[in-house]
């Protein structure tokens, strides 16, 4: 059976994605100031509607302050010192896989995601995002005869403004918090996605980041609308080459379901995490919000979170229509000095709304991994349900499991469940494994990622593979 | 060559010393079934010959196949043949007990340089091993021990030990808490297994599994000593007169209970 020796494999190794392409970069200077909104706002040629927006942010962002009621631990980050645009520098609006950078190909082969074999094979649309600008977007026509668009941020600011000035901010508002209100300012690109009217969205949609330049902050912006009937599903995986110093990347995905519309999002996370000793490695301090806003409209999130010196995000829904669903699935791990504090907030506005919450925090190493989940139900949210069920796994003895759950119901005809549970991984289970001819490191891996089933079963298949992998990877020397 | 040779074990526990000076010696072939009250250390002797580290053993050494067996890891020690049949076994959510057996058979056979089992091929020896225990092929397809019932944990102990084929198999109390149906099918199942190559230390308080399976040798466990061996009369004697008419004969410290 392969699986037992990929898993060796994978455990034998570094962390693989750690590499730097040689791409001229076409950067703006390091600092932050309205010069530098309007230069970015230039360089992408927006209109003026872009422009006032970022501005606004830009102006609210100045009133407030960094939050620190979370519970990790960085050094202060300095705004000046983060270079807020760059782009691979290029001749002219590209026509088709040929004109893209060689070295960027190359790129997405190690990476394991040859665009052209997707093309061929996955039935996979991919937006690549490469640093700030996107370089290559497949399978447009298949899409576009559904009438789905699915394109950088960049491209439909330019190509349908209505929409992005309809949708954008709809959910997570420039003024919405320190690190979503410094996106809205300096934001270079991201994805668009709209699914039209009854339409099925015919493939799995995903898109690859990639941070690139040395001390890019990345400010990604993802807006997805699923309009009345439509069904959309979108992956997104992230890796990120070595860096020996912290980098800030702080994006902000937006959701918008109208009626009977399906928005499932899946995020397989695998930034840069530092190194054993914990230097180094991405903070991803993200803002994702969907909007259940239509009757029986659906939004699930789907997260594994392995990667990142320090995660903070808490992928959150709002139930506005009646008999909206609600969905967060998570699994996130925190090794060596990895910090993570995650989870949801389901906010209940519309009669009959249900929601759910499956989170399983594993930590090892001296990893700190904390959930925080909101559960609210307001009291026209009649008939409402909450189901939360939050597990740790506890790897060595110098880890930590935080669970902060905070629930409000407001009306005596709903309810809400918590369960939450902390384990140990059991020495009962290992010497199980081990009596039976399993190695430890085979044993653990197994026993972690039948933890993580529940979550694991609600990503498409292909990406559940990647997950189990990058479990593997990222346990690799907790135990023993 | 015996197969398994204890000789003078002690074996302490959390500062309590729990074996003081166990000798056996077990042939290829045999049963053995050890017997014994509560706390005489019958388990502790089945988890030190498994690799539990949470015993330290003070004095002497235990030789399998004329090796040193205490210096090998618990899998090592599953690669050469030794096989544990949990008394508790336990559970491991979101693990398919399918996928756990083949996982483990595929790295013993690995480690003895033999080929995997692909899915096919392993399918269908755990369908022939499922009937010997009269287990229904659903149960493969849930998590490991979880929501099975404590007839259904010994059950699926004795096929996984069906499907890993050991040399020595250790079953510790795989009979205790067992309704008469099952203990029937688990015997049945013991006996299927009985081979010249395959030996098995059987871990029991009660007779009664004895009457399903027949031991070549019994031995009586008491206070971290084995104070009698006999054949099969032993067990008889003493589920009619009880332990502490052995206790009572015993007091003073007897080495002398081992087989040759």
């Amino acid at each position: 059976m392969s699986t037992t020796n990929e898993v060796r494999k994978l455990t034998e190794r570094e962390y693989e994605h750690g590499f730097v392409t040689k791409v001229e970069d076409d950067a703006l200077p390091r600092g932050l100031s309205e010069e530098t909104i309007r230069l970015i706002s230039a360089k992408k040629n927006e209109p003026a509607f872009m422009l006032e927006w970022r501005l606004r942010a830009f102006r609210h962002w100045l009133t407030m302050k960094e939050p620190t009621w979370q519970n990790v631990r960085y050094p202060p980050i300095d705004y000046q010192d983060i270079i807020y645009y760059s782009a691979p520098k290029r001749k002219a609006a590209l026509q088709s896989l040929d004109e893209v950078d060689p070295e960027i190909l190359k790129t997405y082969a190690k990476l394991g995601i040859p665009l052209e074999e997707q093309k061929m094979l996955a039935g996979v649309a991919v937006d690549a995002v490469f640093d700030s600008v996107s370089v290559a977007t497949t399978f447009k026509e298949k899409l576009a005869e559904k009438g789905v668009i699915f394109c950088s941020f960049s491209e439909a600011v330019q190509k349908y403004p209505e929409l992005v000035k309809k949708y954008l901010g709809s959910v997570v508002p420039y003024t919405d918090n320190f690190f979503a209100t410094l996106n809205s300012a300096v934001f270079s690109d991201g994805s668009f996605c709209f699914v039209p009217k009854g339409v099925r969205c015919p493939m799995e949609l995903s898109t690859y980041f990639r941070i690139n330049a040395a001390d890019t902050g990345q400010f990604e912006r993802t807006l997805i609308v699923a309009e009345e009937g439509a069904y959309v599903s979108y992956l997104e995986g992230c890796t990120a080459p070595m860096r020996d110093k912290n980098q800030l990347h702080a994006a902000v995905v937006e959701l918008v379901a109208l009626d009977d519309a399906q928005i499932k999002y899946s995020t397989v996370q695998n930034w840069y995490p530092g190194d054993a000793q914990g230097r180094g490695g991405i903070y991803n301090f993200v803002t994702k919000r969907g909007r259940a806003q239509g009757r029986s409209s659906k939004i699930s999130w789907t997260q594994v979170e392995t990667g990142s010196a320090i995660t903070w995000k808490y992928p959150s829904v709002i139930l506005q229509g009646d008999n909206a669903v609600g969905e967060f699935y998570s699994v996130a791990l925190t090794n060596n000095y990895q910090q993570a504090d995650t989870g949801t907030k389901m906010i209940h506005l519309g009669k009959n709304t249900r929601s759910t919450i499956i989170s399983k925090g594993i930590s090892a190493g001296r990893g700190q991994n904390t959930y925080r989940g909101l559960v609210k139900i307001l009291k026209a949210a009649t008939n409402s349900r909450n189901f939360t069920q939050c597990d740790s796994l506890l790897l060595g003895s110098k880890c930590g499991a935080h669970t902060i759950p905070d629930i409000e119901v407001r009306n005596p005809s709903s309810r809400a469940e918590h369960e939450a549970s902390t384990s140990k991984i059991g020495e009962d289970q290992l010497f199980y494994c081990l009596q039976r001819g399993i190695s430890q490191e085979d044993a653990v891996t197994m026993i972690v990622n039948g933890f993580c089933r529940q979550v694991f079963k609600e990503l498409p298949m292909e990406f559940a593979v990647e997950a189990q992998k990058l479990l593997s990877v990222s346990l690799e020397g907790s135990v023993g | 060559m015996h197969l398994l040779e204890i000789r003078n074990l002690h074996v302490v526990v959390e500062g309590k010393q729990i074996l003081k000076g166990i000798d056996l010696a077990v042939d290829p072939g045999e049963v053995h079934a050890i017997m014994g009250p509560n706390g005489s250390g019958k388990s502790t002797l089945a988890q030190v010959l498994a690799g539990r580290d949470t015993f330290t053993v003070t004095e002497g050494q235990v030789l399998y196949q004329g090796e040193d067996l205490l210096s090998m890891s618990p899998e090592d020690r599953a690669v050469a043949g030794v096989f544990l049949a949990f008394q508790y076994p336990v559970e491991i959510p979101g693990v398919g007990n399918m996928y756990f057996l083949r996982t483990a058979l595929n790295a013993i056979r690995r480690r003895r340089g033999l080929e995997e089992l692909d899915a096919m091929d392993f399918l269908a020896l755990a369908k022939e091993k499922l009937k010997l225990v009269e287990m229904d092929q659903k149960f493969m397809n849930r998590s490991v021990n979880e929501g099975f019932s404590g007839g259904e944990k010994k059950r699926n102990e004795i096929l996984q030990m069906a499907v890993l084929d050991p040399k020595l198999a250790i079953l510790d109390e795989t009979d205790s808490g067992l309704d008469i149906d099952a203990l029937r099918i688990i015997s049945n199942g013991v006996n299927a297994h009985r081979r010249d190559d395959r030996s098995m230390l059987l871990i029991t308080h009660y007779q009664r599994l004895l009457n399903y399976v027949v031991p070549d040798k019994v031995h009586v466990l008491s206070n971290g000593r084995i104070v009698r061996s006999g054949d099969r009369q032993l067990a008889l004697e003493l589920e009619e007169k009880g332990y502490t008419w052995l206790e009572q004969q015993v007091e003073a410290p007897a080495r002398s209970g081992a087989s040759p």
